[in-house]
């Protein structure tokens, strides 16, 4: 697979011409959002002015209705930026994968990893699903959120998950189910009560103390059989799953269920989207793309999912 | 009176929460070291037939191969104590690492089909003992604090609970570790 510095090269040599046409295009779209912005507020002011009494009422109506103009504004630029960044980008790293900038990880994988509870509206996009090493692996954006009804009957939502979610094959034969959680309990409380509280948890399964120290602090392990959850995590694996969680520097949700792994990375924050107010040809964003990219394609190699055990090959 | 009744019942309360706590944790012993014994035996029905399949190229390593046999009726005997068991395993454990690196010296070993199988095999079963052996010790820790830790040892000192012995890794088997990679 290639490197993140053969990815940066492709995209400012390679994707060059691209980008260029592009940021012509940004710039344009960017002078239109901040006038139409500008003249939208005004309006707003206008009518706030003459019909003082309704304020929330307006200010509601303005995000509301400012966030739909600002979608439909940049709605082409996205699905411009899309298909001739984010796609080449990603047949870089392996022309055999699929991408799709509209579609997302299915409802059913996500509530079939036993990560979150299961949400009333998900939606999400820039959907990769492909083989590398001959592992099926496959990923998308993903925001799952709650509906949470007040006493007067109004609903509001609330984020469940917001980020990167990955479904791969996994190298070992597993029966039944283990989740890895990022530890709040044992940071927050200190390990005799975090412990405890832990292995009160009703919600999930028996707590599995690991004995992998540095694993311990960072994770919390649930899992329907004690031996089976260290037979999946093996003292390889948990160093490489912490390897991971530094490198990816947000939180993870790992869950080992039906002979797969998913990961849901939280970055609350929709990814792969084009900048409007900065430029594609700086070196931060460019990054940003680029790293997502490879982190989620690169656990493949990264937790040597291709090296198969015996029976399962 | 009505006081002290409570503080009786809160005594009673606790002396019970207590025993059964140390039950559960004794209970939990048994139980993993019940899979522990699972995978072992998987890995002593293995035994007869690498011998089998490495003995007629093996000459200078007879002693050894006679070793492991001898390890593997022992093991097989009824009655043997669990710390017998944990002693045998690691026999075992180190005397199969010393065949699997013997056979290195034996191009045509290498190569025999049946023999590879049998040490990917081996390879498997030995993760599964390693899971099952780290649970089981993590199980023992956990009881083992509770029979030395205020206030159940009093309880447990009571019960006639002694520490249990965990699986300790012998140093010859964190060398096979290294071997067993080069076959990943």
């Amino acid at each position: 697979m290639k490197s993140i510095s053969d990815l940066t090269d492709f995209y400012y040599k390679n994707l060059f011409p691209t980008l260029e046409k592009l940021e012509a295009d940004r710039k344009k779209l960017k002078e239109k959002v901040i006038i139409i912005g500008v003249i939208y507020t005004l309006i707003t002011a206008f009518i706030a002015y003459n019909l003082s009494g309704y304020l929330d009422f307006i200010l509601f109506a303005y995000i509301a209705l400012g966030a739909i103009i600002y979608k439909f504004l940049v709605h082409d630029y996205t699905h411009e930026f899309k298909m001739s960044v984010i796609k080449p980008l990603v047949h870089a790293i392996d022309n055999s994968l699929l991408y799709s900038s509209k579609t997302h990880v299915s409802e059913y994988l996500f509530n079939h990893s036993d990560l979150f509870s299961k949400p009333d509206r998900m939606s999400g996009n820039d959907y990769v699903k492909g083989k590398i090493d001959d592992i099926n692996i496959q990923f998308s954006d993903i925001h799952a959120e709650k509906r949470n009804r007040n006493s007067k009957g109004k609903d509001s939502w609330s984020t469940i998950f917001k980020g990167l979610f990955i479904i791969s094959e996994f190298n070992k034969k597993f029966q039944g189910q283990t989740v890895v959680l990022p530890d709040t309990a044992q940071n927050t409380f200190g390990n005799i009560i975090g412990n405890w509280l832990q292995s009160k948890n009703m919600a999930r399964d028996e707590l599995v103390k690991m004995d992998d120290p540095e694993f311990e602090k960072e994770f919390v392990v649930y899992s329907t059989n004690q031996v089976e959850a260290r037979y999946i995590l093996s003292s390889s694996l948990m160093k490489k799953l912490l390897a991971f969680k530094h490198k990816s520097k947000h939180p993870v949700h790992i869950s080992f269920i039906g002979g797969q792994i998913h990961m849901a990375i939280e970055y609350n924050k929709d990814l792969f989207e084009p900048a409007i107010f900065s430029s594609l040809l700086e070196y931060k964003v460019a990054m940003e793309y680029v790293k997502t990219l490879h982190l989620a394609i690169g656990i493949v190699q990264e937790l040597k999912l291709n090296q198969k055990l015996w029976s399962k090959k | 009176m009505s006081t002290s009744l409570i503080v009786l019942i809160v005594i009673a309360l606790i002396l019970v929460l207590m025993y059964n706590s140390l039950v559960a944790k004794k209970n939990q012993v048994e139980n993993i070291f019940a899979s522990v014994d699972t995978v072992l035996k998987k890995r002593y029905d293995l035994i007869p037939n690498l011998v089998a399949a490495v003995s007629k190229y093996m000459e200078h390593e007879k002693s050894l191969l006679q070793e492991v046999t001898k390890l593997r009726a022992e093991a097989n005997k009824p009655n043997i104590s669990d710390e017998q068991k944990i002693a045998l395993d690691a026999k075992v454990s180190s005397a199969l690492g010393s065949i699997m690196i013997a056979v290195e010296n034996y191009p045509d070993l290498k190569a025999n089909e049946n023999v590879m199988h049998l040490q990917h095999t081996l390879h498997e079963v030995e993760e599964q003992i390693s899971a099952a052996r780290r649970a089981y010790n993590q199980a023992v820790t956990d009881y083992n604090n509770a029979i030395e830790m205020i206030p159940t040892n009093f309880m447990a000192s009571a019960m006639n609970y002694t520490r249990k012995q965990v699986f300790e890794i012998v140093e010859t088997e964190r060398k096979n570790v290294d071997v067993k990679e080069l076959f990943n």
